[in-house]
């Protein structure tokens, strides 16, 4: 009934009436939050209406960066880049300068994995190559950045007295904040190492998905999707260490004080 | 050193974020002897001493030891030399002795902690499983290990069962006897008949000079 309502059905490219029809599973979500007075209809609603726009928008962008013009994936990328800042900077609130830390952390995870990649010649300096893995490097380097943001500000407030029971006995802070850090680290970099290791056995990921859906044979898609996970590991352990130590560096003032909004916790 | 006072506030201020903690704060630390600074909670004791050390730095005013700016000392040396132990007692990760050597390798530490009372034999016990009383002992002798000029102690009894806290305060006057220079914050006056000098702390108060 379906794939003769939509002409193709799956199997082949989705049309946009395949997509609308698709829209029924939205309903469902919609019917669940009213029916359970969960709350979230606008939300879902809001979200539906802004995939299908940020979609559109992108897919528009890379069929003309991918037609000739290729020199516009750096800006591409730093738009990508940009925003995702701008998200990890508002999820890490306490933290002095979290956007110019978020931004480091997060240009250096995509150039140092993307320039690892290219140099290694292990994939083509081609846009439609590039693009998609440095999307997923920034997402993957702002949700750790994020991360170890959150968690080393949290931890040293929480740790006030150790920090400066340390800080007391004539250690430099970073060295008083050594433990925090690593901890912070830690969770960073974790949910990817996680993610690696159950990879197939609970989730088949994205990148592998979306080559058998498209019709790859299944030890090329598991090939790619070797080839991301490593990427993440990679790219999640630029952005863990560039945001611990950037981060640690504004909590802590140069004559090896905690900042004020820390150490005026408890008066 | 060489003078009479070794530390000295000067019309300190320091800042909260409802207004000051404390102002024109002014008073003198003799070398060599047990001062107790007494005030009721909130008159911002906790600060003045973190003033010491450079935990904090005044807004206004000046803090002095042996006649220089602290900030003119290096954090890092100015904190081995004037040590702070805070009220509530911390050990680190480890044994005892792990705890002793934090700020550098330690000769002796059976000695370390037989100078504060404490049974040679616990170096290898894990710190985490010390009573309070014997944490606060702990953290005292982890700061003598440094060999400091000045001992700031906050509140080192509140955190303490009775026998505990005359077995602390018996230890304080000991280590002033001994010729160290000891700083304590107490709210409690009694512990100002302790003392060699006491500086009260008023809320807010502008104190006189001793």
């Amino acid at each position: 009934m379906i794939a003769a309502a939509s002409g193709a059905g799956f199997g082949g490219p989705v049309s946009f009436a395949d997509v609308a029809l698709a829209l029924v599973l939205v309903a469902v979500a919609l019917g669940v939050s009213w029916w359970r007075r969960v709350g979230l209809e606008s939300d879902l609603a809001v979200a539906t209406a802004r995939s299908f726009v940020q979609l559109l928008a992108i897919g528009y962008v890379l069929d003309f960066v991918f037609s000739d013009h290729g020199a516009l994936t750096v800006v591409v990328l730093a738009v990508m880049v940009t925003t995702a800042t701008l998200t990890s900077a508002a999820r890490a609130a306490g933290v002095p300068g979290a956007r110019p830390i978020a931004a480091a952390s997060i240009a250096v995870a995509t150039a140092g994995t993307l320039g690892v990649l290219l140099a290694l010649r292990i994939v083509h300096p081609q846009p439609r190559v590039v693009i998609p893995l440095g999307s997923m490097i920034i997402s993957s380097a702002m949700n750790t950045t994020s991360l170890v943001m959150t968690r080393l500000r949290q931890d040293l407030a929480a740790g006030r007295r150790e920090v400066e029971a340390r800080l007391c006995l004539g250690q430099p802070s970073r060295e008083a904040a050594r433990p925090w850090q690593r901890t912070a680290l830690r969770t960073g970099m974790l949910p990817t190492v996680d993610q690696t290791k159950v990879v197939g056995l609970v989730a088949l990921p994205g990148a592998m998905t979306g080559m058998i859906l498209a019709g790859a044979s299944p030890l090329a898609a598991i090939r790619l999707q070797l080839l991301v996970m490593y990427m993440l590991l990679g790219g999640n352990a630029f952005a863990a260490l560039v945001a611990g130590e950037l981060t640690l560096r504004r909590l802590f003032t140069a004559d090896h004080q905690l900042i004020r909004s820390l150490r005026r916790t408890a008066a | 050193m060489g003078g009479e006072f070794l530390l000295e506030y000067r019309d300190v201020r320091v800042d909260g974020d409802d207004g000051p903690i404390v102002a024109g704060f002014s008073a003198r630390v003799p070398a060599g002897r047990l001062t107790v600074m007494v005030g009721p909670s909130g008159a911002g004791k906790t600060t003045l001493l973190r003033l010491l050390n450079r935990l904090d730095d005044p807004d206004a005013g000046a803090v002095l030891f042996a006649g220089r700016d602290v900030r003119d000392y290096d954090v890092l040396d100015l904190r081995r030399r004037v040590q702070l132990v805070g009220q509530v007692p911390v050990t680190f990760p480890g044994t005892v002795a792990d705890n002793l050597a934090v700020a550098g390798e330690v000769d002796g530490a059976a000695g370390a902690l037989a100078r504060v009372g404490l049974d040679p034999g616990l170096a290898a016990r894990e710190a985490d499983r010390l009573s309070v009383g014997e944490a606060q002992r702990l953290a005292l002798a982890r700061s003598l290990v440094l060999g400091p000029e000045v001992l700031a102690l906050d509140e080192p009894t509140s955190a303490l069962d009775t026998t505990s806290k005359a077995g602390i305060v018996g230890l304080i006057r000991d280590l002033a006897d001994s010729g160290l220079t000891v700083v304590m914050v107490t709210h409690d006056p009694a512990h100002a008949d302790l003392a060699d000098h006491v500086v009260r702390v008023d809320p807010r108060s502008r104190d006189p000079r001793p």
